[in-house]
């Protein structure tokens, strides 16, 4: 990556280049113009905002803040403060090895901290790409709001828009790229200047290698601690080296992650962990189980509690409109009361909603719009007319369910409100959405709040939504205690924010040679990200996708991949029916369709060449090829199933994946395992469905999770393809997983999936 | 309420419970180890995974009168008591097993256990043995590989010693 792609204006936001205005910096400015929000990584000053952060990130005597990425202790320790919470990816710790790299300091002597949640660390990136219309319950528009706080946004964002967000996959490449190179590269920079100038020779002269600064001409060194000080007061540099792959030490390279010692020995600290440690606090702590009127929209009209009173341990129930709270000594004795509890709930305009009445509207929306209604998402060529002459015409409609996120951590929030302050512990995506819904809980100002950072027992979008805070902090407040508020995995299932149900409808036309002339698709979702159903990687001349508006009374929100965990599955499948239609290898015919796609090319022949395509396979099983790009990687799969059993089993998934570059290969492939695994558990098991306007399911034996004996062998392999053009990792492992084991059965099998989950289809 | 003595992680304890209270809220809430998780409450995940007298039990659905006069060990107690991680907890860390790590503490105790019963397993007795433990972040195939590594059958992917 060069200096001027770091510092490079985006074209659609030429005003971004304001931003200098408030820093007067150039390296400030510069990356503001990149990275929006990232550019917290910012030197101590006077008026600077991150004087506030002074007092909150810095440890004891000798330490000096270089700017807010980026700590030096007086032993020489290196901190990485990182602005995203750790869900589990290893985002944090590639980070700290992208900050690492830039500045010269060896792996061994960097930790890492999350940044704490205050409105002055925000991932704009994930703002921008991530958060789209909708995402966000009460905040409809949320993208657009922000634009006009884009100049001031290190101290309007925080407050304004909650925006402190782990998703979207763009910490390495947004936060990586534009906030910790660079900041390391400006740490590095000031390090050396500060040298210079105490050394009296020129900084050119000085080189950098695992924390020590050295002059060979005079043969002076240091280790970089003794000069921190001294560079907090160096300028800025405006435009700060950042190193060319060709140079990177610890960048690309399978360092260890630091997050991992304190998850094999149970000392790392979840939410469901956290609470005040010592103390008054830690002695006066309650328990209490909720239960959330099971109909969105419905209130809990009366409790009878009289039998949950007269158990052990029970201190108070609670009616708190919306949900019941049982507050005991121990959580597992508020568990038995609630159950005890007798709940009645007001009526509704969904009571009598369930799931096929859902499709049903769905399907006469997509009737009533035809091919040709509804919103435009993509439109070029004429894909009517091109449909009309074509030689063959092939049609299809897809389906896919509601889907719940099961992290393995249940929701759960602990909150202390007294003295007009409030303590909150929580796994959250957004932490300052989290301390805003815990303030008005708990009836005090956000600036009363504070966030206790905790590690998150999954996320995958499910922690998106600060309502979980607000309860903690509102029974805390009700009942004077130190609360933890933990859902059980029955609350987890019925509250959940539900990746939205689909349906897809494709027309597609091929010519006498069974080329692809035509291709038009009409579904209902609200796409997130909008081009989740577009298909302009693959060559076809005549296109359009077209969306329905369907409404969907159900909680909905981000579920990992967003709409890309739909149409990966719709597109991808009809891809595959084109395909046979046209009397073509899928694999071929895909390598056709991407002629003026190269990186695609590469990532379909690599997963093709892994699996020894067209190699053959014992009697029974088939093999089903598909290719997604989301967040920027591309992504191709293989999957081998074995049909000869009652049920379809995945043996084998194959996965070439294109991040632009790997800045921790393992951890890039492990976030593949993770994403195909819990592709497939969606896949093959897992649909929510509604009866009375609520959810049937309830825990794992009816919500099923992909366990070892079920877990294909995965193998990954990377190309790095754009090294200055950086994709996600959580998230683009997940939409190939669904298609290329669909086809595979249809390989095997003849059997077309259609609808998700494919169990459904064989009970 | 009764008085159950129990041992944790070798430490001889009285505790006056109720006898019916799972031990994974007696292990969690009264003695502090939090290193033990709840998933679901039903022994469905494993998260909650302990060993009572060496064997694995679902924590959340054993109620601690059952471990009256038995040993219980926790993922607090499974390193030597000079801090020296056990194998499966060295190989944890070669393979990078944990994603967001929720179910480690149970897929780790569970791993012990398997360990101890069958020091040389093949990939069936894995899969059979741990099919109790769900990982939501699927990361099926690193523990796979880690439990051979620690059973000394297949070599660690990273050799450095874990700080
Ligand atoms: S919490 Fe005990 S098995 Fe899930
Ligand atoms: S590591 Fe997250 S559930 Fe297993």
């Amino acid at each position: 990556m060069s200096d001027t792609e770091t510092t490079a204006v985006d074209p659609d936001k030429p005003e971004r280049s304001k931003a200098a205005k408030w820093t007067r910096r150039g390296f400030i400015g510069a990356g503001a113009l990149a990275g929006g929000a990232l550019l917290v990584g910012v030197a101590v000053r006077s008026g600077n905002p991150v004087g506030k952060l002074k007092p909150i990130v810095a440890g004891g005597d000798g330490e000096a803040l270089i700017n807010s990425w980026v700590k030096i202790d007086a032993d020489n320790i290196v901190t990485a403060i990182v602005p995203h919470c750790e869900m589990g990816q290893g985002a944090n710790s590639t980070l700290a090895q992208m900050l690492a790299d830039e500045m010269d300091v060896s792996w061994d002597n960097v930790r890492v901290m999350d940044a704490p949640a205050d409105g002055n660390y925000v991932s704009q990136h994930a703002v921008r790409t991530f958060v789209g219309p909708g995402t966000i319950p009460g905040k409809p528009n949320q993208v657009s709001f922000m634009e006009p706080t884009y100049d001031g946004l290190f101290t309007q964002i925080g407050k304004l828009a909650d925006a402190y967000i782990t998703g979207g996959s763009s910490s390495v490449r947004s936060t990586g790229q534009n906030g910790m190179r660079v900041a390391g590269a400006a740490a590095r920079e000031m390090l050396i200047g500060a040298a210079a100038a105490e050394w009296g020779v020129p900084a050119d002269e000085i080189t950098t290698q695992d924390g020590v600064l050295s002059h060979a001409g005079s043969g002076q060194s240091a280790p970089y601690a003794q000069f921190a000080a001294a560079a907090a007061e160096q300028t800025l540099p405006r435009a700060p080296r950042i190193k060319q792959a060709s140079e990177f030490k610890l960048m690309g390279t399978p360092a260890l992650r630091k997050d991992i010692p304190c998850k094999v020995d149970g000392t790392g600290i979840f939410g469901i962990d956290g609470g005040p440690a010592e103390g008054p606090g830690k002695d006066a702590l309650r328990y209490a189980a909720v239960k959330a009127a099971p109909v969105v929209g419905s209130t809990v009209e009366a409790i009878d509690a009289s039998a949950a009173k007269a158990m052990p341990g029970v201190l108070q129930i609670l009616n708190m409109g919306d949900f019941v709270a049982v507050v005991a000594d121990s959580y597992w004795q508020a568990q038995q009361a609630l159950r005890s509890v007798k709940t009645t709930y007001s009526k509704t305009e969904i009571d009598g909603l369930d799931t096929e009445q859902m499709f049903a509207q769905y399907a006469a929306a997509l009737d009533e719009a035809g091919m040709d209604g509804g919103n435009s998402k993509a439109d070029y060529g004429d894909a009517a007319g091109a449909l009309s002459s074509a030689a063959k015409t092939v049609e299809a409609e897809y389906k896919v369910p509601f889907l719940a996120h099961a992290t393995m951590e249940p929701m759960n929030c602990t909150a202390w409100v007294r003295d007009g302050k409030c303590d909150i512990w929580t796994g959250t995506q957004v932490p300052l959405m989290s301390r805003k819904g815990a303030a008005e809980g708990a009836g005090v100002g956000e600036d009363d709040v504070t966030m206790h950072t905790v590690m998150l027992g999954g996320g995958f979008g499910r922690r998106l939504t600060p309502e979980y805070a607000n309860q903690a902090a509102r029974i805390a407040k009700a009942t004077g205690y130190p609360i933890k508020m933990i859902w059980s995995r029955e609350e987890d299932t019925a509250q959940d924010f539900y990746r939205p149900a689909d349906i897809s409808r494709f027309s597609g036309g091929l010519d006498e040679q069974g080329r692809v002339v035509g291709w038009s698709n009409i579904h209902c979702s609200e796409d997130e990200p909008a081009e989740a159903p577009l298909v302009e990687f693959y060559d076809i001349a005549n296109v359009s996708v077209r969306g329905a508006e369907v409404e969907a009374p159900l909680r909905l929100g981000a579920w990992r991949s967003v709409g890309h965990s739909q149409h990966g599955f719709f597109v991808e499948s009809f891809v595959d029916e084109l395909a046979h239609a046209a009397g073509k290898d899928p694999l071929e015919f895909r390598r056709t369709l991407l002629a003026n796609s190269p990186r695609h090319l590469a990532v379909l022949e690599g997963a093709a060449k892994m699996a020894d395509w067209g190699s053959d396979l014992p009697e029974g099983h088939g093999r089903g090829i598909a290719i997604a790009r989301s967040f920027n990687s591309i992504v191709a799969e293989v999957a081998e199933v074995d049909m000869t059993g009652d049920m379809p089993r995945v043996t084998k998934m194959f996965c070439c994946v294109d991040a632009g570059y790997a800045m921790n290969p393992d951890g890039l492939s492990a976030q593949m395992e993770s994403g195909i695994i819990y592709g497939l558990s969606a896949a093959l098991y897992n649909e929510v469905t509604i009866k009375n306007g609520a959810v049937e399911q309830s825990n794992f034996h009816d919500y099923r999770m992909m366990r070892m004996v079920d877990a294909p062998q995965i193998a990954v392999q990377i190309i790095n393809g754009a090294p200055d053009n950086l994709g996600g990792a959580g998230e683009p492992g997940l939409p190939p997983a669904a298609p290329a084991v669909a086809n595979a059965i249809f390989a095997a099998s003849g059997t077309r999936i259609r609808e998700l989950p494919i169990a459904k289809h064989f009970a | 309420m009764a008085t159950v003595k129990i041992s944790v992680n070798g430490t001889p304890q009285e505790i006056d419970v109720d006898p019916a209270m799972p031990i994974l809220w007696v292990v969690r809430e009264r003695l502090g180890l939090s290193g033990t998780k709840f998933g679901c409450g039903i022994a469905q995940c494993g998260a909650c995974t302990v060993h009572l007298d060496d064997e694995p039990v679902r924590s959340c659905s054993t109620p601690i009168s059952a471990a009256d006069g038995k040993a219980i060990t926790t993922i607090e107690g499974i390193a030597a008591e000079d801090g020296t991680l056990s194998k499966v907890q060295q190989a944890w860390i070669s393979e990078q097993v944990p994603q967001c790590g929720y179910c480690q503490s149970g897929q780790i105790m569970s791993a012990t256990a398997l360990l101890k019963e069958t020091p040389q397993p093949n990939d069936e007795q894995i899969n059979a043995y741990m099919a109790g433990n769900v990982c939501r972040c699927g990361m099926y195939g690193r523990i796979r590989k880690a439990i051979k590594v620690a059973a000394g059958i297949e070599p660690s992917t990273t050799q450095e010693t874990p700080a």
